[in-house]
């Protein structure tokens, strides 16, 4: 038996009805979790002697909104002209602070992933997160478990607005001081909202809205190859019933 | 009497020592340091979400610029994570020249580092002397991918193209001419692998050197020994890889545990500190530097013997090359699309890391069966090192947080990314 498969093993006998899935791709496993098991689970991860999991190697947030979807559906629109050569919508990076895409509310959409390693067993392991509610997407706070989460957590809060439960700093981190959004959010612009320039007349630095225009250059496509076919049977794990 | 309050000093952004754009907010008790508030992210690009909008191929350039003094070593984490899910491997050649050009990294990285930190701690020569054999290595950078920093040398798939034949020789001009000229071109008369040759039967001598002005030295031990301790259980549970885990005795090498490239084929040592402290980490990057240096002379001895592919040659990912455009129909096709379009990546989700010089570089990549990634989360050892700040810091003077961030190795690259 390889090692994955032992891990898988040892992880459904110890946490059971805690995992609601619990995954091999790649020779990775993946295990989800309740985020009411969260902390539970991660000291169990920690502390058992089989798991071992001692170090916290990175921790992220993941905005699943437009997860699959293409920019450009050239099956639908050919005509004996042709088909649409332009990209219409809303996609990723297409739109400005104004026309940002409001309505994205879906289930399931924030997830904090937790990418584990065990030194002593040399073996990884990612835990995936799903958030409850996607108005305050809420996770709990696993810096009691492993410290290294702070930054990592932080992190999270400032580029995807989740916020951790029982975290002791809860602080934006690597945005400005005073900015507003959550950047990483697939609903935030990639342009950003403002810019920052030197006013000679006030002889300070001032914030005025982006001069510039959204522009992306190659449409995102999601292609039917048949060789991936294997691949996305495999991946039609239950995150993405959504 | 009148109650005494603490100090709150502020640490940079523009403070020679901050290595960068750190910000530390430092509360003081006089000289010793009670809280540590480093304030990061003025470098902030979003990389990650920068590559969510560009082809999977279009962002190995970036990847350079999140670690700038450690580049092809982030572009082997990226592009290692496309070839997982891609399910592909690059040709035994290639793996070898990655392998190569990983240690050549190391060392450029643990130079400039040996160089600051003491500069940092008032060792001047080091610096100058350190900047000698990184121009050579950079060279090497440069005769490979026509940049001698920001590389974009490894493709997924491969490597760009093989090493030169001919190793680039420096021309008369006003600033190098006569000996001088000489000197500096007698190792370049033969191929790259001449030149590494070369360079790493000297090298070793020249760590000597920087040996001989640092580790016996009276100031440079009383500013390291047994200031900013680690203990195991710390560097566990703060995440710590690379040489700040290893200076505490822990001997994890992602290249030896969990091997990549050609690491599995190639002998060397793991070097191991004891007591984590600065003077233990600097020992460990010493003797990783010439652990280095043996993996390279390895690496060069099997790409001697070894002829062949250094890329696949699978158009549908790898583009073709311009004279087969000219004639080929089929070529010309692959071209368009790949410079148009990219490639589709099947979906999924990977993790895939990288011994770098500063700890484990790993990037987690999410694809939903599209040419762009879904999510890319570079996972930076700097970050996660500079986040124990706070804790290790704590209860040592002001001159030995200069000594710890020296230590750390931060580049703010790749911490604000």
């Amino acid at each position: 038996m390889n090692a994955t498969a032992t891990l898988i093993e040892q992880l459904q006998a110890r946490f059971d009805a805690q995992l609601l899935s619990c995954s091999q791709r790649l020779d990775e496993v993946t295990i989800e979790v309740a985020p009411g098991d969260l902390l539970a689970v991660a000291r169990n991860l920690r502390d058992s002697d089989e798991l071992a999991f001692e170090e916290l190697i990175d921790l992220c947030g993941v905005d699943y909104l437009g997860h699959g979807q293409s920019e450009w559906e050239t099956s639908e629109q050919v005509t004996s002209k042709g088909y649409s050569r332009g990209v219409e919508g809303a996609g990723p990076g297409r739109f400005d602070w104004d026309g940002r895409p409001r309505d994205a509310d879906m289930p399931r959409r924030y997830a904090a992933v937790l990418h584990l390693l065990s030194l002593q067993h040399n073996r990884r392991l990612r835990v995936r997160v799903f958030c409850a509610d996607q108005g305050l997407p809420m996770v709990p706070s696993v810096t009691a478990v492993w410290p290294a989460a702070n930054w990592f957590e932080r992190e999270a809060f400032d580029l995807f607005g989740i916020v951790f439960d029982g975290h002791p700093d809860l602080r934006r981190i690597l945005t400005d001081y005073g900015f507003v959004g959550h950047a990483f959010r697939k609903d935030f612009p990639l342009i950003g909202n403002v810019e920052v320039r030197y006013d000679p007349e006030r002889q300070r630095v001032v914030y005025q809205p982006v001069s510039i225009e959204p522009r992306v250059l190659v449409p995102r496509v999601v292609r039917e190859d048949s060789r991936y076919e294997q691949a996305a049977a495999e991946t039609a794990d239950p995150w993405r019933s959504n | 009497m009148e109650e005494i309050r603490n100090y709150t000093m502020n640490f940079g952004p523009q403070h020679p020592a901050a290595h960068g754009v750190l910000r530390l907010i430092l509360e003081m008790d006089g000289e010793v340091v009670v809280r540590a508030d480093p304030h990061i992210g003025l470098l902030h690009r979003g990389t990650e979400k920068l590559a969510e909008s560009k082809p999977f191929s279009q962002s190995i350039g970036y990847m350079d610029r999140l670690d700038y003094v450690s580049m092809m070593c982030s572009e082997h984490a990226y592009v290692r994570a496309i070839e997982k899910l891609l399910g592909i491997q690059a040709p035994p050649r290639a793996q070898y020249i990655r392998t190569l050009f990983d240690e050549i990294t190391r060392i450029l990285n643990h130079l400039m580092w040996v160089g600051s930190n003491a500069l940092d701690l008032g060792a001047m020569a080091v610096f100058l002397y350190a900047f000698r054999e990184r121009e050579e290595l950079m060279d090497c950078y440069e005769a490979v991918s026509g940049a001698r920093m920001h590389a974009t040398y490894y493709r997924p798939g491969g490597v760009y193209r093989d090493l030169p034949t001919q190793m680039p020789q420096y021309r008369e001009s006003p600033w190098h001419k006569g000996e001088d000229l000489k000197r500096l071109n007698q190792w370049r008369q033969g191929s790259m692998l001449d030149f590494l040759d070369a360079f790493s039967e000297d090298f070793p001598h020249k760590v000597d050197e920087y040996e001989e002005l640092l580790t016996n030295n009276r100031i440079w031990k009383q500013r390291t020994v047994g200031i900013g301790v680690v203990s195991p259980e710390q560097a566990r549970a703060w995440g710590m890889t690379g040489p700040m885990l290893r200076g505490s005795g822990i001997a994890w090498d992602l290249r030896k545990k969990q091997p990549y490239a050609a690491y599995a084929d190639v002998d060397f040592d793991i070097p191991v500190g004891a007591n984590g402290d600065c003077y233990d980490r600097y020992l460990v990057r010493m003797a990783e530097m010439r652990q280095s240096n043996r993996i390279i002379r390895q690496c060069v001895e099997w790409l001697r013997r070894n002829p062949g592919p250094v890329i696949l040659e699978s158009h549908k990912i790898i583009p073709p090359q311009r004279a087969d455009m000219k004639e080929d129909m089929e070529a010309l096709i692959h071209h368009f699309k790949l410079f148009t379009e990219g490639y589709t990546v099947p979906a999924g989700e990977c993790y895939s890391a990288v011994e770098a010089p500063k700890g484990e570089f790993g990037v987690y990549m999410i694809s939903d069966g599209a040419n762009k990634p879904f999510r890319v989360k570079v996972r930076a050892p700097g970050f996660v090192h500079l986040s124990s700040m706070d804790e290790i810091v704590r209860g040592h003077m002001l001159a030995d947080v200069v000594a710890m961030i020296g230590t750390y190795d931060v580049v703010f690259g790749e911490i604000d990314r």
